[in-house]
């Protein structure tokens, strides 16, 4: 079945590279193919299905097109990284917002093509957007973010011009259609294979995508590989430069490292933090990476559960933290440090930013005696084993350092299967570690997930009604707003006061390359765009 | 003949019980782990009302009798439902991934095999010799060297350093593509094609893992040949045939092996059954997509559909497993009988 599909495929577009039953001796050098190692596998070619997994979204990011991109920028090590500030067109050749900013027409690029030839039309945009509104799931949470939940908000004008109404102004709305959700698929081809029971082509689309990207599947191999094979006629952004990309399913860190020490492997997604920094030290192959955007490893504590409801107990223990060991422990130095800010109030709305703490034992000791805790007190402090490399040994640090002002506390280690259950869905994890990062990189949107009651990664029921007014009247404003960072700072200024979250630090999203590879860029969705990547 | 066919057909039916509460006991016990797929599949962000939808959309809001009487309907019609993990049928994946595990469990234990028994031999027959000494050595060495430990070893000093072993890519490197689908077995389906690059191709994947698999089903069969061919050789019919003048070589092949061979092949049932298990860990270093690697992932995920036939067809193997292994004992030594 895969086997045939790959044919068909190759017949159909690979002519300049034909696949033999193996390829001959000189393609070993492997000019114009990039070979790139993964830990994880994918478990579908469309986004949209339920159950489709996160490793899988960087094939729809490669295989398929958006209206709008994100720019990239150089960052300050000279690393390459998204930039949230710039959006760019993709398929929308232009966009225009109305007077009242509650819609946007977009014009699309008469050069976007689909895989068939065929233009990328209004129509099938608005089917595609359709899609991703009314299969449920975490695609139509993630358009909710953009304030789209209604095919209705959805319009086709003519051929090459489309409409989203949405029900209030949002800056949220537009950088929304950047993320890999919102992708525009080939509607003729989906709606050919759908049926009665399944109109949106579900079953044909996780297996054959139908799209316009830089990129289309050559094949897939479940639990081994994926093979992209370059689209020539890709118009929509600089060309390519690999033909070929073979993505291989490595599921050990130790043979991932091996193969990319030993050259075999030209990419290495997802690297951790200590192989890292071992690669770099040896400087065999080079490492490129960013701090991840609106993203925080932190020590939750739970205000359900008493002492955690006293905000003293709370600083108390943002005072003992061993915030350097654990950067330099769980993190391998691989991490933006969060503590150590000198005001007790943000200074501008840099997020995330240093909060005003650090490990002060003598502070810490204090602050429990004023919450009447002198004598400390027992708890349990929960991590995800899926999470382990980077949990495990940040819990016995703070294990140490919390029993040192008398906290004392027990690990328990909870499988990753069962994680996302106790922390964010039940939420009945008194202390316990939480990475939750925003894809849309403004801190009101952090605030939202993170400090709202009753919201996903609200993991410690914190409450509080400022809070929430301030986040519901910040959401949707435009950043130029001169309200705007009034309300961010205060909304950082309570985060740092009350500390429901504790930050540890903000990761790094690290990759290692051989040296002729270049121009490989970290990412809000942390998936590999194959498209900027160069190799000489 | 026609005694052994009937004897067979009672083996099977004697099966059918045990199949039958094995669909039980794994479909309750995947329903009494803790994770909710639910949760775990509605993906990162999902809200309560879409983990609603996830759970409807796998029929997991319904009753536990329910889903379980689905199930069995299913599975009736050869249908073991989809791995929601790997998004493909249960049955598919079982169908591409045993061979991949059947070839290298059986390529490694027929190393270990051809090692250790021999080596058994010898030890046996000088017991304390520096021989006897290396059975030892190895022996103690397969038994406390971790699987995942001789692999990484065995890739550090002949891929890392040496450069002699392809890259532990699986099943073949990356410039080939697997033969055509026959057997599901690289070896054997490339050589029907005839297409023998493909072959050492997949034969030089094979070497690393099927060693490291080789050094740990070693000990227990080494072990067993040196133990049972030391009490054959001490027996009375040894000494009888011995007394009797027959040569070195017919006393220790025709008497002594072929009575130690009853006890070696019952443990190689048993060597056969665990290496399926140590499979895992050889398969998660030198990433092999095999069936252990599979079942793993789906447990990490609680994906129900993915256990449950992972736990049926390893249960259904078994039991092939031992009826062949009852049926060669009989072959070998007539007063072994099938009937009780």
């Amino acid at each position: 079945m895969q086997r045939r599909n790959f044919l068909k495929t190759a017949v159909l577009g690979a002519a300049t590279l034909p696949f033999l039953r193996y390829l001959p001796a000189e393609a070993a050098s492997r000019a114009g193919t990039l070979v790139v190692v993964v830990g994880n596998n994918i478990n579908s070619l469309d986004l949209h299905r339920k159950g489709t997994n996160r490793p899988s979204y960087q094939v729809t990011v490669n295989i398929y097109d958006r209206l709008v991109r994100f720019g990239v920028k150089t960052t300050a090590d000279g690393s390459l990284a998204y930039d949230s500030t710039k959006i760019e067109p993709e398929v929308a050749e232009s966009w225009q917002w109305s007077a009242d900013r509650k819609s946007i027409t977009f014009k699309l690029n008469p050069k976007a093509k689909f895989w068939d030839g065929s233009p990328v039309t209004a129509q099938d945009v608005k089917w595609s957007f359709d899609r991703a509104v009314s299969l449920g799931g975490f695609p139509a949470v993630q358009m909710k973010a953009g304030s789209m939940t209604k095919p209705e908000q959805f319009v086709v004008i003519d051929d090459m011009t489309f409409r989203i109404d949405i029900p209030a102004p949002s800056k949220l709305t537009l950088p929304d259609l950047a993320v890999p959700i919102p992708f525009i698929i080939n509607s003729k081809v989906a709606k050919a294979n759908a049926s009665k029971d399944d109109p949106w082509a579900t079953e044909y689309l996780h297996k054959n995508p139908a799209g316009s990207g830089a990129y289309k599947i050559a094949r897939w191999d479940p639990g081994q590989q994926f093979v992209y094979q370059l689209n020539e006629d890709w118009a929509l952004g600089p060309k390519p430069g690999i033909k070929r990309v073979i993505v291989r399913e490595v599921p050990s860190a130790s043979t991932r490292r091996a193969l990319t020490e030993r050259g075999d492997a030209d990419l290495y997604m997802g690297i951790p933090a200590k192989d890292s920094k071992e690669l770099a030290a040896k400087g065999k192959v080079s490492i490129s990476g960013a701090p991840i955007d609106n993203c925080l490893h932190v020590l939750a504590l739970n205000l359900k559960y008493k002492p955690f409801d006293n905000m003293k107990v709370r600083q108390a223990i943002a005072f003992a933290l061993p915030y350097k060991e654990i950067v330099q422990a769980a993190a391998y130095g691989r991490g933006e440090p969060m503590y150590g800010g000198k005001q007790a109030t943000p200074a501008d709305i840099t997020w995330p930013q240093p909060f005003p703490y650090d490990t002060d034992l003598a502070k810490a000791k204090a602050l429990l005696a004023e919450a009447g805790m002198a004598d400390g007190f027992e708890t349990t402090l929960s991590y995800n084993l899926g999470l382990a490399e980077w949990q495990e040994p940040t819990a016995l640090l703070i294990q140490e350092s919390l029993g040192k002002i008398g906290i004392k506390v027990t690990l328990d280690k909870i499988p990753g299967a069962n994680w996302r259950t106790a922390s964010l869905v039940e939420k009945r994890l008194p202390m316990h570690m939480e990475n939750f990062g925003g894809w849309l990189n403004y801190p009101d949107y952090y605030f939202f997930w993170a400090y709202k009651y009753g919201h996903l990664f609200n993991s410690s029921n914190y409450k509080n009604p400022e809070v929430e007014a301030l986040v519901d009247s910040t959401l949707h404003m435009e950043t130029t707003d001169p309200q705007y960072a009034e309300n961010v700072k205060r909304m950082i200024a309570i985060a740092f006061e009350e500390v429901p979250r504790i930050p540890l630090y903000q990761p790094y999203l690290d990759a290692a390359m051989q040296k002729d590879v270049s121009g490989y860029a970290s990412w809000f969705h942390r998936q590999l765009d194959v498209r900027g990547i160069q190799k000489a | 003949m026609p005694d052994q066919l009937l004897q067979i057909g009672r083996r099977l039916l004697q099966a059918v019980p045990s199949v039958i509460g094995i669909v039980i006991i794994s479909f309750a016990l995947t329903r009494a782990l803790p994770g909710d797929p639910a949760v775990y599949f509605a993906g990162a962000m999902a809200d309560e009302e879409s983990i609603a939808e996830v759970r409807q959309a796998l029929g997991l809001d319904r009753s536990l009798v329910e889903q379980f009487f689905i199930y069995v309907s299913n599975l009736l019609q050869g249908d073991l439902g989809l791995s929601l993990n790997t998004g493909l049928p249960v049955l598919e994946e079982l169908l591409t991934r045993l061979p991949a595990s059947l070839e290298l469990t059986f390529t490694g234990l027929g190393l270990a095999v051809l090692i250790a028994v021999p080596l058994g031999m010898l030890a046996a027959t000088r017991p304390g010799s520096w021989i006897d000494h290396l059975c030892r050595v190895l022996v103690t060495a397969g038994v406390s060297l971790p699987t995942f430990f001789t692999g990484l070893f065995l890739i550090y000093i002949f891929y890392f350093l040496l450069g002699w072993a392809p890259s532990p890519l699986g099943r073949l490197d990356i410039l080939y593509l697997p033969p055509p689908h026959v057997t599901g077995f690289y070896l054997i389906d490339s050589l029907l094609a005839g297409d023998s690059e493909t072959f050492w191709a997949a034969l030089r994947q094979l070497v690393l893992p099927a060693f490291t698999l080789g050094l740990f089903a070693l000990a227990p069969i080494a072990r067993m040949t040196r133990a049972s061919m030391l009490s054959a050789l001490g027996s009375e019919y040894v000494r009888t045939a011995r007394a009797n003048g027959l040569s070195h070589r017919k006393v220790l092949f025709t008497y002594a092996f072929r009575n130690a061979a009853l006890p070696l092949l019952t443990t190689l049932g048993m060597v056969f059954s665990f290496l399926l298990g140590a499979n895992v860990l050889v398969e998660k270093v030198f990433a092999w997509p095999g069936i252990g690697l599979f079942a793993i992932e789906a447990l990490v995920a609680s994906d129900y559909a993915a256990v449950q036939g992972f736990v049926l067809s390893m249960a259904l193997l078994f039991v092939v497993v031992n009826l062949m292994i009852d049926l060669l004992l009989t072959l070998i030594d007539p007063r072994v009988s099938m009937s009780d």
